[in-house]
């Protein structure tokens, strides 16, 4: 599904080296956590597998099933079928989270080719999909993520996942900010998602979210490398002793 | 001491155009007009009031040509069930006009009127823009009030029965136009005016109107599209107690556009809004919005909400100002005006002013101008939204808040109607 290598990219703006070569392989249906301490390149991995500008790639390929994703434009990653959740989702006043969904999906199957939605067609599932993460009328009429809580804006995040049936899906510390009940509840959004063919690559700080998501496959990324992969005992690992015991052992 | 130049310029001004004849009223408040005009001189770019916007293609005589705009767009405000007023290069034309025979509003043409003896307009013609002479000089629409012979005078005396929708044709590439209308709304009546189209190579259009008790004015403008066209037009509305007035202006193109709005709210618990969304394209685009509302009474509401949206070299202006009487206790006013800017090359000027002499008040104002929201392209690309669109997306998002002030719906939708079609076209 997805598969990096050699991954080298720095900032635009300033002669910093941040992904040193990551190298990681996702196959179909599997979810994939990364962990790693503040500063490695988590967050970098995921903005440059979307395309968000400032970053350099120097070295390296990403592809989605085949397709190169670093030569594309963010909203054609999006039709080739990869989302990503956003650690901090953006505000769009003006724009009604209902419109800026549809637009979403009628963009996407327009670039694939399909037919578009009608309003009746879309407002039905969206409805059916927003009850399941317990997201109001309100919240979909109101502008995009502008007055969310936290917990609402990562609701909103897995539910934009939802209408868009990607392949690939990236959870950028979909976990931080939230309380024990709401990442329950987003927990509960992702691994209904998961269908055996869609993949997941779960970004995160913490092993909690991981008793929820259960991932194939952890991996350890420390100053923008993945240094160490395993199961899911790894972030039990991380969890009991912190990082400091792994980055010592890979050195 | 009025500068030698600028009274050059009036006299020049006033000797280019015929003065018209009429009734003895008539005669008397344009010879008023005529004689302000003279002595206050035509305006010029070192005045303070038009720092942001040369007059001069406002004044030269004769005009420059404008090329004629042609589009295979459906007219303005078409799906809305309205009387029909055509006005070809500044002058009525009754072929391409509606009945004007109306119930609960009396439609006659300025020419009639001037032309007869005894008519109520004797007391209001002319009398809102004189007022709005100060404490700012306006001298285009003294010099319209002196030399218009076109235009319409409104009496609504009831709830009329459909919007009012002049439409304002350009025929000619060298037609200099001077347009005027009176409107009066009488207690607890209710009127819609639609106002579309260039009008002429240059319009200068000056609306009076007259807001009784409990009356309410809606009004809803689409400036025309011609590239070089010039406009010049003045709103003087006098607004009395638990009175509604809602005015909003669409513009997209032309080369110069001045758009005033003076209003004063005379009655107690008066709500009155001015909006304007601008979407300008290249350096030749200038337009300006200036507004200078007053408070005279208690417990009113004011808004002015103006967004403009401005790209390759464009210019936007805007001087905004609400002025609170002593006795204007509890008023409540809101001024914003925000530009976004496409591209390194546009301008947004802006001027807002608060002057307030009572200790009871609420006024907040707000003036920003910026880029558009990286961040919030970046977000709407990840999700599948191609760039363009995006960009549409967000352009539209930001000029809403303006086009929100529209009441009615059907109306709004015309307006997104016409500015999604300026966004296809780039």
């Amino acid at each position: 599904m997805l598969n990096i290598k050699n991954l080298q990219v720095g900032l635009e703006e300033e002669n910093k080296q941040i992904l040193k070569g990551v190298d990681l392989e996702i196959g179909e249906g599997e979810v994939h956590a990364i962990m790693g301490p503040n500063g490695s390149g988590k967050s970098t991995t995921s903005y440059v597998l979307a395309g968000k500008d400032g970053y350099e790639v120097t070295e390296g390929s990403a592809t989605l099933n085949g397709q190169e994703l670093l030569d594309m434009e963010p909203d054609e990653r999006a039709a080739a079928g990869l989302f990503l959740a956003f650690q901090y989702p953006v505000e769009i006043p003006g724009v009604g989270n209902m419109t800026f969904l549809r637009t979403a999906v009628n963009a996407q199957r327009k670039a694939r080719g399909e037919e578009e939605l009608s309003a009746g067609e879309f407002l039905k599932v969206v409805r059916e999909k927003a009850k399941t993460l317990k997201i109001d009328a309100d919240m979909l009429k109101r502008p995009v993520n502008v007055g969310f809580s936290g917990g609402e804006k990562k609701r909103n995040e897995i539910l934009q996942m939802a209408m868009l049936e990607p392949k690939m899906c990236v959870l950028d510390e979909t976990d931080s900010g939230l309380d024990v009940d709401a990442m329950k509840l987003v927990a509960e959004g992702v691994n209904a998602l998961r269908d055996g063919k869609r993949s997941f690559l779960v970004i995160t700080h913490y092993q909690r979210l991981l008793d929820h998501i259960k991932p194939d496959v952890v991996h350890i990324m420390a100053n923008g490398r993945i240094v160490k992969t395993g199961g899911p005992e790894l972030a039990l690992e991380v969890e009991n002793n912190g990082y400091a015991d792994i980055l010592a052992e890979v050195g | 001491m009025v500068a030698q130049p600028k009274l050059d310029q009036g006299a020049a001004l006033l000797a280019a155009y015929a003065q018209p004849s009429g009734a003895a009223w008539m005669n008397d408040a344009r010879a008023k007009a005529r004689a302000s005009f003279a002595a206050m001189g035509a305006p010029h770019k070192r005045d303070e009031y038009w720092k942001y916007t040369d007059p001069s293609a406002l004044t030269a005589i004769p005009t420059a040509d404008a090329d004629l705009f042609s589009t295979d767009a459906p007219i303005m405000f078409d799906e809305i069930d309205r009387v029909k007023i055509t006005f070809v290069d500044g002058v009525f034309d009754a072929d391409q006009s509606d009945d004007l025979a109306l119930a609960g509003c009396s439609i006659e043409t300025l020419a009639d009127v001037a032309a007869t003896d005894i008519h109520w307009a004797k007391e209001l013609f002319g009398t809102l823009e004189a007022a709005g002479q100060d404490p700012v000089e306006r001298p285009l629409a003294a010099l319209n009030t002196a030399l218009a012979t076109q235009g319409l005078v409104i009496r609504v005396t009831g709830t009329c029965p459909k919007p009012l929708a002049i439409r304002y044709v350009h025929a000619s590439e060298t037609s200099d136009a001077l347009v005027r209308h009176l409107i009066k709304v009488e207690k607890g009546a209710s009127l819609t005016v639609l106002e579309s189209g260039a009008g002429a190579a240059r319009f200068n259009s000056v609306l009076e109107v007259d807001v009784a008790d409990k009356g309410a004015f809606h009004h809803v403008r689409s400036q025309g599209r011609d590239h070089e066209r010039k406009t010049v037009t003045h709103m003087f509305a006098r607004l009395g107690t638990e009175s509604l007035f809602n005015s909003f202006t669409l513009t997209v193109n032309g080369v110069l556009t001045r758009n005033e709005v003076v209003l004063e709210l005379l009655g107690d618990d008066t709500q009155a809004t001015v909006a304007g969304a601008c979407a300008g394209d290249g350096a030749s685009f200038h337009h300006d919005d200036t507004v200078f509302i007053t408070h005279d009474a208690v417990n009113c509401e004011s808004r002015q909400v103006f967004k403009k949206v401005l790209r390759n070299g464009a210019t936007g202006v805007f001087q905004g100002k609400i002025l609170v009487q002593p006795d204007a206790q509890k008023t409540d006013g809101y001024q914003i005006s925000q530009g976004l800017l496409l591209d390194d090359d546009s301008n947004f000027l802006a001027k807002p002013e608060l002057e307030i002499y009572a200790d009871d008040v609420a006024c907040s104002h707000g003036s920003t101008v910026g880029a558009i929201d990286e961040d919030a392209l970046f977000y709407l690309g990840s999700r599948g939204v191609p760039h363009k669109q995006a960009q549409d997306m967000l352009t539209l998002a930001f000029l809403g808040e303006a086009l929100d002030e529209i009441a009615d719906e059907a109306l709004r939708g015309e307006i997104e109607t016409r500015l999604g079609a300026w966004m296809e076209r780039r």
